[in-house]
């Protein structure tokens, strides 16, 4: 198991440099120079070029590359061009709120995904099978973004039951935990559920269905064991996949959820995105998506390490 | 065990000889007989042709608003599926934003298919340090969920229609080359590759004649299994206004300008998205059913 973990943490080592060189290169690609954002219009050469070397801006691309990494790994991404407060302490409160958000529209997902595509594995090629893969394929198919429209339509504008917008009372983006604030989390998060449940049920059902069919079901059936203890044996052959699959979706909520953050106005990591882009604060924007790209590189590896530490047949390969 | 001989030493009748059927008029009869994939094929080429023959329709004109017209309801008179907020004839603007919805859906997927092909074939083939440099570029790009890496490369690009078709195709392109480099390494490894290189024949003639024949179908039938997402990703872009710019109609865009309007006229404002779910609704079941009929196994 420790070898295993070194190697899986040494491979992680080349991925997580080129996230950052692409992070790097996205400012790169930005048309413009990105000196106009932040010089009044009618600067002389001689300033910009000043402001320029102040920056670092004059000097070749992989030595920036090497000033950009050398602050990042001090904790230091820069400043935001919009509101000049340091780029990591924007970035790290929004995630938190994202987080909140798919951790959330997980804990809804993942087990009626798993329940959905039990029953449909169990019960293959019934009605209730077709059932569950008419809801999962309208699940990955549906546009979220418009889903969270539908769902305020319905339950904020003609029932008025839930707010539409923000993540507590009076627009607040302090996250606590009472009821107003929870109310305000509803909609987002069960909008941000649909995918998953969808790719959870398909992913499981076809799992089920596999395991069910293999002779040692029917040995363990022939031994006189209960239906109970039966799936227990298949659940526990299931359970590594099925794992890996939630942790990679809980890593893509996390990336995802910026198009829903941008419907219900939660203020996280997409909602700081959106404005970034649309401020063409280019530090914030590479900052915010650096973290989330991290973040995703560090469930694969969560993923990859619990898998093989529940499912032994993995580490010898 | 073929060759075994079970008959008892008595003599066989031939069977009468039948003219093998082909691989593609196989497909094409299965295709036939799946209803629900037919279906969804029907609805994708009609929204396609009435996007492309849109001006000869006699729809109203998708840019001619009117301000004393603005978010009439369905069924309103002259305009049967009413009106947006700047009084545009709705069944017109959905139409026409069929055009450029559907182009950057699915342009994006068919560039996609060629450079992920190419690359992933290549790497696939010829293998070590070339399979090497490909694929773990391509490692580095699975570092980002899709959604996010579409938003980044568009968010720094800024809007227009060209910056989402590069930002889409860069997103789909390392998903496919992982399956064509996969496809190709268990080809490569078989005999007959080996057969033919002993011949003589050279990589680009191995790859052209014996390679890509056997690998290309998978490929397809993934690449077709992406255009959905692409779809809602493409409208997402646009819904985020980082894909196309107003006026135009695109069903994305409008989902987004229509939002002002949900305590006005609520429905109206969800149609565009229904265009966009039915859209990606027909693409994933057409492409099931591709899979199915094509007999490929993921």
């Amino acid at each position: 198991m420790l070898t295993y973990l070194i190697r899986r943490l040494i491979l992680v080592l080349p991925v997580a440099f080129g996230v950052s060189v692409i992070c790097f290169l996205l400012v790169q690609i930005a048309p413009g120079d990105p000196l106009t954002a932040i010089m009044p219009v009618d600067a002389t050469a001689e300033e910009q070029d000043a402001m320029r070397a102040a920056y670092g801006l004059d000097k070749p691309l992989p030595i920036q590359y090497a000033i950009w990494i050398g602050n990042l790994v001090q904790g230091d991404m820069g400043k935001s061009i919009a509101t000049g407060r340091p780029v990591a302490g924007e970035v790290f409160g929004a995630v938190q709120n994202s987080l909140l958000l798919a951790v959330s529209a997980a804990v809804i997902a993942f087990p009626i995904g798993t329940a959905l595509g039990f029953l449909a594995g169990y019960f293959r090629d019934t009605l209730v099978d077709r059932g569950v893969t008419a809801i999962s394929i309208a699940g990955v198919s549906v546009p979220n973004y418009w889903l969270g429209i539908v769902l305020v339509i319905i339950f904020s504008v003609n029932l008025g039951w839930l707010p539409s917008m923000g993540a507590g009372p009076g627009g607040s983006s302090e996250w606590q935990w009472n009821w107003e604030h929870m109310r305000h989390l509803v909609l987002p998060a069960v909008t941000l559920a649909v995918v998953p449940i969808g790719i959870v049920a398909r992913t499981v059902r076809a799992l089920a269905g596999d395991i069910l069919s293999q002779d040692f079901v029917d040995a363990l059936y022939a031994k006189g064991m209960s239906r109970v203890d039966v799936l227990r044996h298949v659940a526990r052959n299931a359970a590594a996949t099925a794992l890996s699959v939630m942790g990679l979706q809980l890593g893509y909520l996390l990336g995802g959820s910026i198009l829903i953050e941008t419907v219900f106005n939660w203020p996280g990591s997409g909602f700081l995105l959106s404005n970034a882009i649309f401020q063409r604060d280019l530090p914030l924007l590479q900052g915010t998506i650096l973290v989330l790209a991290l973040f995703f590189v560090a469930m694969n590896l969560i993923v990859d390490v619990a898998q093989a530490a529940i499912d032994p047949r993995i580490q010898r390969t | 065990m073929a060759l075994t001989d079970t008959t008892g030493g008595q003599a066989v009748e031939p069977a009468p000889i039948e003219k093998p059927q082909g691989y593609w008029s196989g497909v094409g009869a299965r295709l036939v007989r799946d209803p629900l994939t037919m279906i969804c094929a029907g609805v994708v080429l009609a929204l396609i042709l009435a996007a492309v023959f849109a001006p000869l329709l006699g729809l109203a004109d998708p840019y001619k608003g009117s301000m004393i017209a603005r978010l009439k309801p369905l069924g309103t008179e002259g305009h049967i599926l009413g009106t947006d907020e700047q009084g545009r004839d709705m069944l017109a603007r959905l139409i026409y934003g069929g055009r450029l919805t559907l182009f950057i859906g699915l342009m994006p997927v068919v560039l996609a298919f060629f450079i992920g092909s190419a690359l992933g074939i290549t790497a696939g083939y010829v293998g070590g340090l070339t399979n090497t440099i490909i694929m773990r570029t391509v490692d580095v790009f699975f570092a980002f969920p899709s959604v996010l890496l579409a938003i980044a490369i568009s968010g720094a690009l800024g809007a227009g229609i060209v910056n989402s078709l590069v930002s889409l195709t860069i997103v789909f392109i390392p998903p496919i080359t992982r399956v064509a480099e996969a496809v190709t390494s268990g080809v490569r490894a078989l005999d007959y590759i080996d057969a033919a290189r002993a011949t003589g024949a050279n990589a680009w003639t191995v790859i052209r004649v014996h390679v890509i024949g056997n690998v290309l179908s998978p490929i397809f039938v993934y690449a077709t299994s992406l255009t959905s997402v692409c779809m809602i990703l493409a409208a997402g872009l646009s819904f985020l206004g980082i894909g196309v710019r107003p006026p135009e109609p695109e069903w994305g865009l409008m989902l987004n300008t229509l939002r002002s309007a949900i305590y006005v006229n609520p429905w109206l404002s969800a149609l565009p998205g229904v265009m966009i779910f039915i859209t990606s609704l027909c693409l994933n079941l057409l492409s099931d059913g591709l899979r199915s009929a094509m007999n490929v196994r993921d």
